[in-house]
């Protein structure tokens, strides 16, 4: 069997992605999922990492259960998100209605120099999120699924989890702060749960 | 805060009340099954069961960021799972509190308990947690809630080592 290179561009797909997101909270695992959310336009709404690989879904699933009533979506890649597998069935234990996933899957550890990753072969995490008690799992493979996704993350039901497969491209550099004092700070404050 | 022989899990359970934590992280511990209980059967405070205890670390600290309080609590050997998972918080500016009934240590039968629960206090060191052991089961109630207090108000990383001596070491069927 031969498959067909992933094809999605990630930049393009995300900053349209983001434009259905209305006031849904994005929290985003390390490396590449953060430069894209950043590159996409920069929001107080937006909880930028730059490590803490594994996290990025115990962390939106803290967010969620502490925000019942937002919407939160963690985006993260696909190393990332196989670190934290266990994580899933946390939050497939906790149900909560409100989390969304959306695994970035370009089945290389691109910000180490492309190294194979575990989705390259028979690993399927969509797989694993729907037997360890998620409501719903999407794949997608074409970049004009944005609508469709959109609808999937924010409005859907959760928890559920979506996984796009991604094409490995040579994107320019697009850094958030860094400090996390200061991403904790306006994050907080725009929630309205610190003083500004 | 209680008296001698007074029943730790419950001066922990108040304490925690008495802080708006509404949220407790848990891979179990025998050591902690009491406070578990109480969790368990409190409608006002969430019980969320691990995987692996650094799940915990990310759970709180996404908790904190949205507005509300959680902890961790863990058996010793938990702890060296959550090394490079304290680093999160810690880079957040966002509190911490763990706590950790201690295993490889007081009267210890397993031996191989005794590598992490001897290296838990250091390791954790290592990582910006500020340590506060305890020894005898009346001081432990006070001993968390001013770690607590630590953890929240200053916003930093703060273990609570509860000492096997208190919970007693785990007999194997060996009495």
């Amino acid at each position: 069997m031969t498959v067909a290179p992933n094809k999605i561009a990630r930049r393009a797909f995300i900053a349209e992605l983001l434009r259905h997101r209305g006031e849904a909270l994005i929290a985003t695992g390390l490396g590449s999922a953060t430069w894209d959310c950043f590159a996409a336009g920069d929001s107080p709404e937006f909880l930028y990492s730059w490590g803490g690989m594994g996290l990025a879904v115990p962390t939106a699933l803290g967010l969620a259960l502490a925000q019942p009533d937002r919407r939160v979506l963690a985006i993260t890649g696909d190393g990332e998100m196989m670190m934290g597998l266990g994580s899933l069935a946390v939050v497939g234990d906790q149900g909560p209605k409100n989390l969304a996933v959306l695994v970035l899957d370009n089945e290389t550890f691109g910000e180490t120099g492309r190294q194979r990753g575990l989705t390259a072969g028979r690993v399927d995490i969509a797989a694993v999120a729907m037997a360890v008690g998620f409501s719903d799992v999407m794949t997608v493979t074409e970049q004009g699924a944005t609508a469709a996704l959109g609808h999937f993350l924010f409005a859907r039901p959760g928890p559920v989890l979506a996984v796009a497969k991604i094409a490995i491209t040579e994107d320019p550099w697009a850094l958030p702060e860094k400090d996390g004092a200061t991403l904790a700070h306006r994050f907080r404050t725009s929630l309205g749960v610190e003083k500004a | 805060m209680s008296s001698p022989g007074s029943n730790w899990s419950l001066d922990i359970f108040r304490a925690i009340e008495a802080r708006n934590i509404t949220l407790v992280c848990t891979v179990p511990d025998g050591g902690l099954t009491n406070l578990l209980d109480l969790i368990a059967a409190d409608e006002k405070i969430r019980l969320v069961t691990l995987s692996t205890e650094e799940e915990g670390i990310g759970i709180a600290t996404g908790c904190w960021l949205g507005g509300r309080r959680a902890i961790i609590a863990m058996q010793s050997s938990g702890v060296g799972n959550c090394i490079n998972a304290l680093g999160l918080p810690l880079a957040y500016r966002a509190p911490c509190l763990m706590l950790v009934t201690m295993r490889g240590q007081w009267a210890e039968f397993n031996p191989w308990q005794v590598p992490m629960g001897q290296a838990a206090k250091p390791a954790l060191e290592a990582m910006g947690v500020r340590c506060f052991p305890v020894e005898r089961p009346e001081e432990v109630g006070e001993t968390f809630a001013a770690a607590a207090d630590l953890a929240f108000n200053s916003r930093t990383s703060a273990a609570v080592l509860v000492s096997q001596r208190i919970i007693g070491a785990k007999g194997f069927g060996q009495k």
